[in-house]
């Protein structure tokens, strides 16, 4: 039952040589080395198939991209500037009814607007002006109020920045601009 | 010729190949991870050639895998 001169000789689970193995073992030896070299096969087989499905998932995302509409977005009145001082936190929808919006008096004549959705997981933030912050309250988020970027929290991107115009009075949106830092 | 490899031999490049593919496919993950990000922040520059660097892991893991079942196959 020895293996022939050359070959390495097959191991079992409990480290015993073959004439040590129960009889149903001896009857149906099991190559271990050999399963396991299968075993390590499938798993990279495994391997390569999830860098399929991460290739799908980055011509997806290529594919959205190329298909955004890049169009020039539409001059929206926001407020007006004694209602924007008077009441500092001004909220509106911009560029569609779909995306609340915040516009912020921080000191007269200084004004931002800011997309409300959490760049998180979408919940609306809410402006505490004596903290100088923006807070999500779903993951306890956190914004700076002067500039929209994250400072505490899970969001790593900073709220999108709604460009403000101010004429004859009055406060326009002009632009919706998404950020990564 | 052929080269014969002996099983340990055939063990370490197996171990060789497993390393590279499991990286290679981390590496698409870091990279899925970063371009959804700058996707998401408005940053469309990067898209298409993270998704270039991406096929190009997956047809270096294909590879890979081929070598590695000509490699079980008996007598390699």
């Amino acid at each position: 039952m020895n293996p022939p001169a050359g070959e390495v000789p097959r191991t079992y689970p409990d480290g015993k040589p073959l004439l040590e193995q129960p009889h149903w073992q001896q009857d149906f030896p099991t190559d271990v080395p050999e399963d396991d070299h299968v075993a390590r096969r499938e798993f990279v087989k495994f391997l390569v198939l999830t860098s399929g499905a991460f290739v799908a998932g980055q011509l997806w995302i290529a594919a959205a991209s190329s298909l955004r509409k890049n169009g020039r977005l539409p001059r929206q009145q926001v407020s007006t500037v004694a209602e924007l001082e008077a009441r500092r936190v001004v909220e509106f929808r911009y560029p569609d009814e779909h995306e609340p919006c915040l516009a912020i008096c921080l000191a007269p004549g200084r004004y931002v607007a800011y997309g409300q959705k959490c760049s998180h997981l979408a919940c609306a933030v809410i402006p505490h002006l004596d903290k100088g912050e923006l807070h999500c309250p779903c993951h306890n988020g956190f914004f700076e109020l002067s500039d929209g970027r994250p400072i505490a929290g899970p969001p790593r991107r900073p709220l999108p920045l709604v460009t403000l115009e101010v004429q004859d009075g009055v406060v326009f949106a002009t632009g919706f601009e998404l950020r990564t830092i | 010729m052929r080269p014969i490899l002996t099983r340990r031999q055939k063990d370490t490049i197996l171990a060789g190949i497993f390393c590279v593919v499991a990286l290679l496919v981390v590496l698409q993950l870091w990279l899925l991870t970063a371009t959804m990000n700058a996707f998401m922040g408005g940053d469309h520059t990067v898209v298409w050639p993270a998704a270039v660097a991406s096929l190009g892991c997956l047809l270096v893991n294909l590879w890979l895998l081929r070598r590695l079942v000509y490699l079980q196959r008996a007598g390699t």
